[in-house]
């Protein structure tokens, strides 16, 4: 067991892989001599060399599609997208050329690749660059997406995303990269569409991802500790696959349910869950379902701005208790 | 349909009979750096497409053929020139104008025209469409809808090979229109900084769907003249002589090959037909189009392969071939069941599904 940064862990996540299956190649932006803007990559090209993981001129459309066209040909490439909302360059590889491909070709054609980008906010970089995005790939049929909370998670994850014969898209939060957290020795490998319940409770589900599941987590001790409410975390770790069961089997247990989410409003993942959950355990519910979110508008660069629309464990507590009370 | 094997065109097999016979009596033949075979095979291509284009065409006009489909009567002479130095292995990407480029690598018309017509004995059973052609085994990894997207995706192919130490090349065509987009220009940079085995290939008709190509582009050439500002050679051919095209695809083939990274090559043509099904081509200047039809690359080609000394009978044999296998391919088409309604969900994901939950 080795404590290490969730930057560190996907540096060691990409290295596990690449040192198991030589087809295992990188690239993107800096990726390489300079090991990440993020420093999230940093000892791979010293590691594997200039031939598997590669820099890249700033080209989004050639980032992506380089990726692809060598997917579909044999070998199983990670790329980088520096910032999610870099995704909007590159939409079309996204949205209509990796989870497409093999249902247009009839089963023809595979995209077993891996996308990484460094989403969410929490930088005081504005609108551009600071954008919660998982719910723009959540939305395409043929891609599978991932977005982990925590260093053990990410080399998991990152494995079984690796492994994958499906396109991921695997969002590192930027917020989370100095977080530190133990990791096993020894290869690790997760399994994609699985949540994860962090904290078990009698009254209320709490469901989270990426940044909003440490908040999450600060909450419920402060409804636990202050107000007697006992509630349940669910990391959903999975979008898509998502992983439904563990999620409506919480719900039966405490008969409440809450989605904490860093997307904007409209559409959001949390959207998704609660249209579910209201189709399918409907009567296991006691009370609406509420969505605590960020509101549908572009993010402010200021700090006290940006503190202010992202769900904070304060602003969690506040939600949960008006519902319960 | 068994007569279609090899990826680069199994076509040759047949015509390479008739055209050794003819070389023993030509002495013209005996002496060019194409060869009596190739020639064969280059011209049965060539009225390959031709006629299965019109057919396509037909059939339309009897509301067989679904959907769009963008024809490329007039374009012959580049998809039979390129496949012709294609080695198999070799990799084709195209754009939804692609009927051209799969037919020449060797899938057989009664696969095209069943996907086309949307029945079950299509190329994917009717789940593309006549703008997603592909074809695995014969090295067609696709025919790509949204302009501009397969050129990174051919350099993703190329960049395998290259680190595989494998020694395909991968081709990729696409129209004067795609010169104008922003991955056209990521992708040539990419190669050349990579020196990626790949053959960019332009075929410039004139107009990139109703608006001539010279009223929204920058420079003349719109591929060509672009080359230089990525370090290549500005290359151009006339991509209505099957043997230019196919000597200059043997040359920018060696290079790749050989390591010395991608070619950028426009070839100048003209699309006898509208952008589209649903496109006249009115915009187009009275007389244009009889011009070009004076050029028709089937026609040339037809004419000096009689120069060469094949008789009218080896000519004809070849045509009445292809004739005899469209006509059944039509037939076996329109006797084919549509599509079942239980591969709706299949091939979503790697597991043959779609589920995306449990």
């Amino acid at each position: 067991m080795a404590e290490l940064t969730y930057r560190e862990a996907v540096a060691r996540g990409i290295a596990q892989e690449m040192e198991r299956d030589e087809r295992v190649v990188f690239l993107g932006e800096d990726v390489a001599k300079a090991g990440g803007v993020f420093k999230a990559t940093v000892g791979l090209y010293e590691k594997f060399g200039p031939l598997r993981v590669r820099d890249t001129p700033i080209s989004e459309q050639a980032i992506l599609g380089a990726a692809m066209g060598a997917a579909m040909t044999g070998l199983r490439p990670i790329a980088e997208i520096m910032f999610s909302d870099f995704l909007a360059v590159c939409f079309d590889f996204i949205a209509n050329e990796f989870p497409k491909s093999r249902y247009m070709s009839n089963g023809q054609l595979a995209c077993p690749l891996v996308v990484r980008t460094g989403n969410g906010a929490g930088s005081r970089f504005g609108a551009q660059h600071s954008q919660s995005v998982e719910n723009w790939s959540m939305m395409i049929p043929g891609l599978k997406v991932v977005a982990p909370s925590s260093p053990a998670d990410v080399v998991g994850l990152l494995a079984a995303a690796v492994r994958d014969p499906d396109p991921v898209i695997f969002y590192e939060h930027k917020s989370l990269y100095a977080v530190k957290g133990e990791v096993p020795d020894g290869e690790i490998l997760d399994k994609l569409g699985t949540a994860k319940i962090l904290r078990s409770g009698r009254d209320a589900t709490i469901i989270a991802l990426a940044l909003m599941v440490p908040r999450a987590m600060e909450a419920v001790e402060i409804l636990a500790r202050d107000h007697g409410i006992d509630c349940e975390v669910i990391d959903v770790r999975s979008l898509v696959p998502l992983d439904t069961q563990t999620i409506l089997g919480s719900i039966a247990r405490t008969g409440r349910l809450f989605t904490v989410e860093e997307n904007p409003r409209l559409c959001g993942w949390g959207a998704e869950i609660a249209s579910i959950a209201a189709d399918e355990c409907f009567y296991d519910l006691d009370g609406p379902i509420v969505r605590i979110t960020t509101p549908h508008i572009p993010l402010p660069a200021a700090d006290n701005l940006e503190d202010i629309v992202l769900p904070t464990p304060a602003r969690i507590v506040d939600k949960i208790m008006r519902a319960m009370t | 349909m068994a007569r279609k094997t090899s990826p680069s065109g199994g076509a040759g097999k047949n015509a390479g009979k008739s055209a050794s016979k003819t070389r023993e009596n030509t002495p013209k033949l005996a002496n060019d750096d194409i060869g009596a075979s190739k020639r064969m095979e280059l011209y049965r291509l060539q009225y390959e497409i031709r006629v299965c284009e019109k057919k396509a065409y037909d059939l339309f006009l009897q509301n067989l053929v679904k959907g769009t489909s963008h024809l490329s009567l007039g374009q012959e002479a580049i998809a039979a020139g390129f496949a012709g130095a294609m080695k198999k292995g070799d990799l084709s990407f195209c754009t939804y104008r692609g009927h051209a480029h799969t037919l020449a690598r060797g899938v057989p018309m009664e696969k095209m025209l069943g996907e086309l017509m949307q029945r079950d004995n299509g190329l994917m059973r009717g789940k593309g469409g006549s703008m997603h052609l592909t074809s695995a085994e014969h090295g067609v990894m696709g025919s790509y809808a949204i302009i501009g997207a397969h050129l990174p995706i051919a350099c993703g192919a190329a960049w395998r090979a290259q680190y595989l130490g494998h020694d395909d090349v991968t081709v990729c065509f696409f129209g004067d229109g795609t010169t104008n987009i922003g991955a056209f220009h990521e992708a040539l940079n990419f190669a050349v900084v990579w020196k990626l085995p790949v053959v960019f290939v332009c075929e410039n008709n004139l107009y990139m769907e109703y608006t001539p190509i010279s009223d929204v582009t920058a420079v003349e050439h719109p591929a060509a003249d672009r080359a230089p500002a990525y370090g290549l050679e500005k290359i151009i051919v006339d991509g209505n002589d099957a043997d230019a095209v196919y000597r200059t695809a043997q040359k920018a083939f060696a290079k790749a090959r050989a390591g010395e990274g991608p070619s950028l090559i426009e070839c100048k043509t003209y699309r006898h037909s509208g952008h589209s099904r649903a496109d006249p081509g009115a915009y187009r200047p009275k007389g244009e189009l009889e011009e070009w039809m004076k050029r028709d690359p089937v026609k040339l080609y037809r004419a000096r392969l009689a120069e060469f000394g094949v008789s009218e009978k080896d000519i004809t044999a070849i045509e009445k071939a292809i004739d005899d296998e469209l006509a059944q391919a039509v037939e076996n088409c329109k006797a084919s069941p549509v599509p079942p309604e239980e591969i709706l969900t299949t091939d979503v994901y790697a597991d043959g599904g779609w589920a995306w939950r449990n």
